[in-house]
């Protein structure tokens, strides 16, 4: 019997016996997490049911983040709702500003092993984690937080075969939007992504949640990585090292298929609209005019993003036809990136800095795009509409190539700019 | 199941049915389906009749895991979803709220043709055209949940969510 992959390995040790790709089965749910887009219309769902409850309170999280603070009284009842639900059933809220759930949620709650199922595609960022964590929607994750579990159909495996250093400028942005784009928007439905390899291997932990972040941007229902001593410091930092667990998958698993990347052959990439895997290399859009430029989000949005945008705007001023929003992940991160100066570097080169969420990345707020506008993101979609107009275009891209088009008022390629000690 | 086919492309994305624009409608279902599918066609949700169906090519419900996106589609009285293929997140909560939606090569139809769709033969007819389509069932815990009329009516009455 061949070994088990990663995902194999986690729904086995939640549905209590060993399983195979292709089966499906009750899992225990560790994990669940509802945001403010999707949050209340669960718990009108468990309302209904008269099953105000949660299982586990204390792994139960509630998020205001999307749209953080409320710009409008209809989102500031949703969000009244939230927090009454978490009074009734003692779940944990966070707050308006302490940020974004998949940041938040894998500072300080997600463990290796864990299933993690949220009311936010993102939930696959917890893959970084050595967690199937997966996205849902409101239902689902609702009946999920009563009872305690869930149904899931154990995926096989696109096993992501990283081997190599990364060029300068090249980042694991890069890595994901060249996969992305390589497979294709659909490319992994229905399967789990599992990433590896040399360059996953020396990768930290920012980098890790960014690959996995954007699994399912690929269609995926997972994007894991196993659990290793880097796992281990990242949980150290955030006092969390007692919950520590080693995890990789069996030697021998059986995957679907191995997708092997080269990171010395890899450059700066851009995803252009109005789809994640219409990826292209920086140098066929450089000089692509840009109005808005955004650092942040689930996907970019920590610490070490922000200091390569800072290392690269440190001294500098942005275009004038180019404003430039930063959306740091989550409190903890703004406070790191205030410390370090980070913050202040930013606003000299005349950027704004917003308050931990997800802000214009998903359209509802602070940063919406005016008709032909077009904005290059650090984030995760470039959907016709997804920056709340459909008359704006969104572009793709890793924090150096967003610094670098700050500068140049166009997108520009990153390997080209001497970054200013 | 029988009404008219209105036919969208590939990679219709849950931005394409329920804008991030219109958040704040989240919590008022029937003022966010007045907009459904509004920027795939803006003039989609006033002319869609009940039982029409909503035909998609690839990937057919990408990007957020919003049940909003199925849900007003549900209550602009569509009766079903065809696509070739579909986005895992939207296929489950179209499930869970009780609309159906149907894996099918859609290539040979073109929006105004009329359908019969049948769930329980698994047949799509062509009406206008006199053509057949034949489509795979679902598995079993999902045709339990879709048959009691989608996730919260199937745990109201079972109290638990089993196999």
């Amino acid at each position: 019997m061949a070994g088990n992959t990663l995902a194999e390995r986690i729904i086995g040790k939640a549905a209590g016996r060993n399983v195979a790709a292709g089966e499906f089965v009750i899992a225990a749910v560790d994990v669940c997490l509802l945001q403010d887009g999707t949050g209340p219309l669960a718990i009108r769902q468990l309302k209904e049911l008269d099953m105000v409850r949660a299982a586990h309170p204390e792994r139960t999280v509630l998020f205001l983040d999307h749209a953080a603070p409320s710009p409008r009284k209809e989102l500031s009842n949703d969000h009244m709702l939230m927090r009454w639900f978490a009074r009734q059933t003692g779940a944990v809220l966070s707050e308006v500003g302490e940020g974004i759930c998949h940041q938040v949620i894998n500072e300080s709650y997600t463990r290796p092993w864990d299933v993690v199922i949220g009311a936010d595609s993102h939930t696959c960022t917890a893959g970084a984690l050595g967690a199937f964590g997966t996205g849902m929607g409101s239902t689902d994750v609702a009946v999920g937080i009563a009872l305690g579990k869930t149904w899931l159909r154990v995926p096989q495996t696109l096993r992501v075969e990283v081997e190599g250093a990364l060029p300068p400028a090249v980042s694991a942005k890069d890595v994901i939007l060249t996969t992305i784009g390589r497979i294709g928007a659909d490319g992994a439905t229905y399967l789990a992504l599992e990433f590896g390899g040399s360059t996953v291997d020396a990768m930290p932990m920012a980098d890790r949640l960014t690959l996995s972040n954007m699994a399912v941007e690929a269609g995926a229902k997972a994007g894991l990585i196993a659990a290793d001593d880097t796992a281990r410091s990242f949980m150290a930092a955030h006092g969390r090292e007692k919950e520590y667990q080693p995890i990789a998958p069996d030697p021998d698993a059986e995957y679907a298929e191995v997708l092997e990347v080269s990171a010395a052959d890899l450059v700066p990439v851009v995803s252009c609209p109005h789809t994640v895997d219409n990826v292209r290399p920086v140098t066929e859009v450089e000089g692509t005019p840009i109005q808005q430029v955004m650092i942040g989000s689930c996907t970019n949005g920590r610490l070490a993003d922000i200091e390569v945008a800072a290392s690269m705007l440190r001294g500098r001023k942005r275009h004038p036809d180019t404003r430039v929003v930063v959306y740091p992940a989550s409190a903890r991160v703004y406070r790191e990136a205030a410390d370090a100066g980070y913050l202040a570097d930013l606003v000299e080169a005349g950027a704004l800095i917003m308050p931990p969420g997800c802000g214009c990345c998903v359209g509802v707020h602070g940063g919406v795009l005016g008709d032909g506008e077009a904005c290059l993101a650090t984030t995760n979609r470039n959907f016709k509409g997804r920056m709340g107009n459909p008359e704006g275009f969104v572009y793709l891209a890793s924090p150096a190539t967003a610094a670098a088009t700050a500068l140049a008022g166009h997108i520009a390629d990153p390997r080209k700019l001497k970054v200013k000690a | 199941m029988k009404g008219a086919a209105w036919v969208f492309g590939d990679d219709i994305s849950t931005d394409h049915i329920a804008p991030g624009r219109l958040f704040h409608l989240r919590s008022d279902l029937p003022e966010l389906a007045k907009h459904v599918l509004e920027d795939a066609d803006p003039e989609f949700a006033s002319k869609v009749q009940p039982g029409d169906f909503v035909v998609g090519g690839r990937n057919f419900g990408l990007g957020s895991s919003r049940e909003h996106a199925p849900t007003i589609i549900k209550l602009a009285g569509v009766g079903a979803v065809l696509a070739e293929s579909f986005a895992r997140i939207f296929y489950r909560n179209a499930i869970n709220v009780g609309l159906p939606v149907v894996q099918v090569d859609t290539s040979g139809i073109e929006t105004g043709d009329k359908l019969e769709v049948d769930l329980g033969t698994g047949t799509v007819r062509n009406l206008t055209r006199g053509t057949e389509l034949h489509f795979d069932k679902l598995p079993p815990v999902m045709t339990s949940i879709l048959r009691a009329g989608g996730l919260v009516p199937y745990v109201r009455k079972h109290g638990d969510l089993t196999l």
